[in-house]
């Protein structure tokens, strides 16, 4: 174990705001990507259901 | 006997893998879980503090992972578009640009932990150094894959012109690789290698693996949802696409 409490795990040293800045950036962006594809395929998805039901029309 | 070999030709449909991709997206974020956490608990609390550069050391665990991440996913992406110059095939292309924006994620996120890492311990966010500079370039190479990609409207071409693109980009992978070989640079020296023992704690290398296998495992995951809405979109007037259950519904 490295930290004596918490105050001194997120101080990280001193680097606090360097390995926070870092790790925060990855799970933001890993957190956001991820939602942008769903959203992506979920377009699509109505796009399509749209379009068969404008087909099926007479 | 001949049955027995998987056709793995039929897994090149789209047809085919639009419903194996999704089956197998929950099993890609299960092991990203598995790994990242594994991973946190060792950068965090298992990994001793370094000697030299004291905890912002730990930067390593998320920036040598995107760095890998950011080459690997280029060489990935530039073998499926090669494929489907080769061979025509539809889902190639498909699997060359759901890889992209990842891969762009990556180099960004490598960039940006290199600049966080390089400010405590270089005293500068930015240095015109080879290794800095070409993962800059790869970094580029992303965007203007994706960039010359969007502005095709006809798919197929898009994917040809997208994957000369991507292979003459290949030449820039071994630079960054070796740059720090090659050139006197700042950035110091691979911490693992293939021919020689690690630099680095036993603890150390086991949470950058570790990581590194999340990193791995959730490129797979959200390239496969990207693959499957570009399936979407490509193949809307399709059949099959239409016998769909989601788009029936």
């Amino acid at each position: 174990m490295n930290w004596g409490s918490a105050a001194e795990f997120f101080a990280m040293g001193g680097h606090g705001f360097y390995v926070w800045g870092s790790f925060g950036a990855c799970a933001l962006l890993m957190l956001i990507e991820p939602i942008l594809a769903g959203r992506r395929r979920n377009r699509a998805l109505s796009e399509l259901k749209r379009e068969v039901a404008a087909r099926k029309e007479p | 006997m001949s049955n027995r070999i998987i056709n793995w030709f039929r897994f090149s449909s789209p047809q085919t893998f639009y419903p194996l991709a999704g089956k197998m997206i929950p099993w890609f974020w299960a092991l990203a879980a598995l790994f990242g956490i594994a991973g946190l608990y060792i950068s965090f609390f298992v990994a001793p503090t370094d000697a030299q550069q004291g905890e912002g050391y730990r930067i390593i665990f998320v920036h040598v992972p995107a760095s890998w991440m950011s080459m690997f996913i280029y060489l990935v992406m530039a073998f499926w578009a090669a494929l489907g110059l080769g061979f025509n095939t539809r889902l190639s292309g498909m699997m060359a640009s759901a890889l992209a924006p990842t891969g762009a994620l990556m180099a960004f996120l490598s960039l940006w932990t290199g600049a966080l890492w390089g400010k405590p311990m270089w005293g500068t966010w930015w240095v015109w150094d080879a290794r800095l500079t070409s993962e800059l370039i790869l970094f580029f190479l992303y965007l203007g894959f994706i960039a010359l990609q969007s502005a095709i409207d006809d798919a197929r071409r898009a994917d040809k012109a997208g994957a000369v693109l991507a292979l003459v980009g290949v030449v820039n992978i071994p630079i960054i690789y070796f740059s720090v070989k090659w050139w006197n640079t700042l950035h110091q020296g691979a911490s693992v290698s293939l021919t020689r023992s690690p630099s680095m704690a036993q603890t150390m290398l086991w949470g950058m693996l570790l990581m590194a296998l999340a990193f791995w495992m959730y490129a797979i995951a959200v390239a496969l949802i990207r693959l499957r809405a570009i399936i979407l979109e490509r193949e809307r007037h399709a059949g099959w696409v239409e016998a769909l259950n989601e788009v029936k519904s």
